[in-house]
């Protein structure tokens, strides 16, 4: 399809400029240049035209599924619907061509969002301060435990160097602490799935630098003992981070700053329904009490007598982690949609995100998908359950089964601690019509896998089952063309 | 007088279920009495009894009113010329890029977990990877980092983890605030960072002076080409070399724009590259999202990059070629707290982009357009070099698309801030902590500006150095 001399686009050159300068080879010492000559150089790009292009992309486009197509529930991703308005906001002149460098008063507009986002987001968490500039949760957690890193060296508590991390805990708890130079010490649930203040005092110790807790869990189950935790590891000396993938559950009802937690990241492709763009752009601002306001990394954004302005002067911070300001673009639609929201249409998230998973659980078959920790108890913003299918896989198996169902699987097989799990988060934005389609769903797949009648699933999408072992080598991540 | 905290009443758009009848049938199911039941497990001595300090919810119009009005006010393009640069560029994104990153389909999706239903991003991401190793000249990319300076955090502790060793050295003339997040992201590990000496003539590294602090203890090195300056570095294939014959690993920094034109670090023995993907369709946004790259020459570096990865597999019951993610055993989700990195959510999206506008532009496009930006950026240099009181360009190595210029007797910050009052955004002042002996800003010209565009610039200034 590629044609030599084709192209989608192509830039100008003005004439008055190609009057007055070189051939563009000129600019570049031999030894520099890239030739091309048809040598080892030369670029090897495809060549196309725009229509084809598009029809690529377009065709690929529909080989995808999303938010917008049907229901997404993947437990811990909160694949909430993002507003098209915020779509449109973004796409405006002074966001897109705002240079980072830019000085601040021609840029006061965006940095009036940004100021007013950190206030409301320390509001939320009742947190002190925020930094927005993190990229994505992962980010958040790698500056919280830098500063608390930092925090404890200048207390002359350097010797400190264990971060607690309960096992159901996502994996970049562990990663971020490993990160920022930390032993992990992995605190076990009990068989209710909770963390227990008894067991976190006999593993808090003067070696305690802090303990990464996410609540409600990934089972979830809200941390009843969560103020209790904070005291006995606030009483070893150690800090609190709140990891805010599940915050969506909460809205209102109670603030990690209530809770006892010193560090909070949110992760605004989740509870603040920006879009995940298959992967990503996220944000994952870090906020924190008032002790640790000078250890945030920086830019902060401040207010001051003539106006807005990226704030570097914080005394402790743990640095710069990301090059310039932070996503933007993706802060200003987290603010819009708490704009749309406001205080009471922010609770009322937390209320119909937790109606629902606990709703969407009420339906399935109890025997087939029991929970296998908090049995009794009342789920948050998802529902963890173990496929029961007396064969292995069943969790995969279901998986791949409800695909046929014009719906996306839960997240398969995590948190680690129950087998052939399935975590499903429906979010407040699925109605409840499709609650009850996905539930049905469910209960059938059980029966046709008990009963072997599922055969190969799934059979209508765009590619069978992928091999994925065989795609574990190194030589298959790229292609010739 | 304090707010309650009040469930909200009658529709809103966003929440389809907030109606009584329906609550109530859900309540029904699950056995509830009310939705506030459904919280007694949260100790009451930590429930919030107030409602959030916050705005009432706002209809979609008035939000959009006001945020589009807030937004006009910032001095940007159209309306105001950029000729700002320093990692993030003005560059034009062609019409259909826009198209195809705004389809809901890629958007709103997220990691491609169920590869049966995620083809489509697993293979725009897997045609990125491909592109972009084609671009650079290596030989596995991964499908996205946060940013530039993110990636060459990474890259650094990547670097000594693989060599077990503890020294790394930064030319200095990196980006400073690239500069700042490898410090930052090196802070907590046993790592010492060493800067290297640049020449203030040429602009470029001194790599001359360079050659006895390559020793067997050094992880590697870290250069950017073209660097902060925009200046484009000689003699990096001596020092691969010399590095090599060490075991150190040559870590490379680029605008990839600039490889449409200048030959791929691959190509000058670079072992990991990392770059700010961000010219490649991708808005300036104030600072982000961008598109970090990251790849590596060498296939064994890539059980070590951090980051995902996509990979070109089949179907399991036939030969049908499809995609999945690949090498996961590096990743968080798996490996815990023995991953190579933490990173988790990335910038997919804006690979997505990148892949499309380099298929949009192909090799010719590419060419002409990395021709079209040396041929503007030397105009603009050439004509800022008749302002009276400047010095352009200032440095004599040679450059892309970025230049410094240098003034007499006029600070580099007040330049700065008039040309923003004359609606020209440019001259980014360089830090004195380079220590360049004179008041210097930084320029950018792509193939956005036209000649009529850096009239205007040179005027603007002529003015502004104007005591």
């Amino acid at each position: 399809m590629s044609r030599k001399g084709r192209v989608g686009y192509i830039p100008p050159l003005d004439p008055k400029i190609k009057k007055s300068v070189g051939p563009p080879s000129s600019y570049i010492p031999r030894e520099l240049r890239r030739e091309d000559d048809g040598g080892g150089d030369a670029l090897n790009l495809p060549e196309l035209s725009e229509l084809q292009v598009l029809r690529h992309y377009n065709r690929l486009s529909q080989m995808n599924f999303s938010v917008e197509l049907g229901m997404y529930p993947l437990g811990s991703c909160t694949m909430k619907y993002n507003p098209k308005v915020s779509e449109m906001i973004a796409s405006s002149d002074g966001m897109r061509h705002a240079h980072p460098l830019q000085p601040e008063e021609t840029v006061q507009g965006l940095l009036s969002v940004l100021h007013e986002l950190g206030e409301m987001l320390s509001e939320i968490t009742g947190m002190h301060r925020f930094s927005l500039s993190t990229a994505a949760g992962a980010q958040g957690e790698f500056a919280g435990v830098l500063m608390i890193r930092k925090y404890l060296r200048d207390h002359g508590l350097s010797e400190k160097d264990e971060i607690l991390v309960p096992d159901s805990a996502h994996g970049t708890n562990p990663a971020s602490a490993a990160m920022g130079g930390f032993k992990v010490v992995k605190v076990p649930s009990g068989e209710s799935g909770l963390v227990s203040a008894k067991v976190v005092k006999e593993l808090a110790s003067e070696s305690t630098a802090g303990m990464m807790f996410t609540v409600p869990n990934t089972l979830g189950l809200f941390e009843g003992e969560v103020v209790e935790v904070s005291k006995a590891v606030h009483d070893a000396g150690g800090l609190m981070y709140y990891d805010g993938a599940n915050m969506n559950a909460l809205l209102g009802k109670t603030r990690p700053g209530d809770m006892g937690f010193d560090i909070v990241h949110l992760n605004l492709h989740k509870t603040f329904a920006t879009p995940h763009g298959g992967g990503g752009p996220g944000a994952g601002p870090v906020g924190v009490t008032e002790r640790l306001a000078e250890y945030l990394p920086v830019p902060v954004v401040s207010k001051g007598k003539s106006g807005y302005y990226l704030d570097y002067d914080l005394k402790q911070t743990v640095g710069r982690l990301k090059g310039f300001v932070g996503n933007s673009a993706v802060l200003l639609r987290a603010y819009a949609y708490i704009r749309l929201l406001g205080a009471d249409g922010l609770a009322s998230v937390s209320s119909l995100a937790v109606l629902a998973a606990n709703y969407l659980w009420s339906l399935l078959d109890s025997e087939a998908y029991p929970v296998t920790h908090g049995k009794g108890m009342r789920r948050k913003h998802e529902t963890v359950v173990s496929v029961r299918s007396g064969l292995p896989g069943g969790a995969m198996q279901s998986a791949k089964a409800l695909l046929d169902y014009g719906v996306h699987a839960p997240t398969v097989y995590f948190p680690l601690i129950v087998s052939e799990a399935l975590m499903i988060e429906p979010t407040e934005s699925e109605p409840v019509e499709f609650l009850d389609e996905y539930a049905s769903a469910l209960n059938r797949i059980s029966r046709e896998l008990k009963e072997g009648r599922l055969g190969n699933v799934p059979r209508n999408t765009s590619v069978g089952r992928v091999d994925e072992v065989k795609a574990s080598h190194p030589s298959t991540l790229k292609v010739r063309w | 007088m304090m707010k309650k905290n009040e469930p909200l009443t009658g529709s809103h758009p966003l929440l389809p279920n907030l109606d009584q009848e329906i609550i109530d049938e859900m309540l029904l199911k699950i056995g509830a009495g009310s939705v506030e039941e459904l919280f007694s497990d949260i100790p009451s001595d930590i429930r919030l009894k107030r409602g959030l300090r916050l705005p009432e919810g706002q209809s979609e119009s008035v939000v959009r009113r006001d945020l589009q009005s807030r937004l006009a006010s910032n001095k940007t393009p159209p309306n105001s010329l950029c000729f700002l640069g320093g990692g993030v560029w003005p560059h034009y994104i062609p019409a259909a890029v826009e198209s195809v990153v705004s389809r809901q389909e890629f958007y709103t999706s997220y990691t491609p977990y169920q590869p049966e239903i995620s083809q489509g991003m697993l293979q725009a991401l897997f045609e990125y990877q491909s592109l972009m190793c084609d671009l650079l000249g290596m030989e596995a990319c991964n499908s996205s980092m946060y940013d530039w300076a993110s990636a060459a955090g990474e890259a650094a502790r990547m670097a000594s983890k693989v060599t077990g060793r503890r020294r790394f050295l930064l030319c200095g003339d990196i980006g400073p605030t690239r500069l700042e997040v490898i410090r930052a992201y090196v802070s907590p590990m046993d790592l010492e960072l060493e800067s290297l000496p640049f020449d203030v003539r040429s602009g470029a590294t001194d790599f001359s002076a360079l050659s006895s602090r390559i020793t067997s203890d050094v992880a590697g090195v870290y250069v950017e080409n073209p660097n902060y300056f925009g200046v484009l570095e000689e003699g990096l294939l001596d020092l691969s070399a010399r590095l090599h014959e060490k075991g150190g690993l040559l870590v490379v920094g680029v605008d990839p724009l600039s490889l449409s034109i200048v030959k791929p670090p691959g190509k000058y023995g670079a072992d990991i590259v990392v770059g700010e993907g961000q010219p490649l369709g991708i808005p300036m946004n104030y600072g982000g999202p961008h598109l970090g790259i990251f790849a590596v020459k060498d296939l064994r570096l890539a059980r070590s990059m951090p980051g995902r990865l996509i990979g070109m597999t089949s179907e399991k019951d036939s030969e049908q070629k499809a995609f999945s993610m690949v090498l996961q055993t590096r990743e968080q989700h798996i490996r815990r707290e023995g991953a190579t990195s933490n990173i988790c959510t990335n910038q997919s999206l804006m690979a997505v982009a990148a892949s499309c506008y380099l298929a949009m532009l192909g090799k010719t496009g590419l060419r002409r357009l990395g021709e079209v930006i040396i041929s503007n950026s030397h105009y603009a240099a050439k004509r800022l070099s008749r302002v009276d009181g400047v010095a352009s360009p200032l440095f004599k190595g040679p450059f892309f698309k970025e230049f410094a210029v240098g003034y007499e007797g006029t600070r580099a910050v007040s330049v700065y801030r008039k040309l923003a009052s004359k609606g020209v955004l440019g001259g980014y002042p360089i830090d004195r902590g380079f220590r360049l002996g004179r008041e210097a800003g930084l320029f950018c010209v792509t193939e956005v500006h036209t000649h009529a565009d850096i009239e205007r610039l040179a005027v603007a200034l002529g003015e502004a150095v104007m005591r």
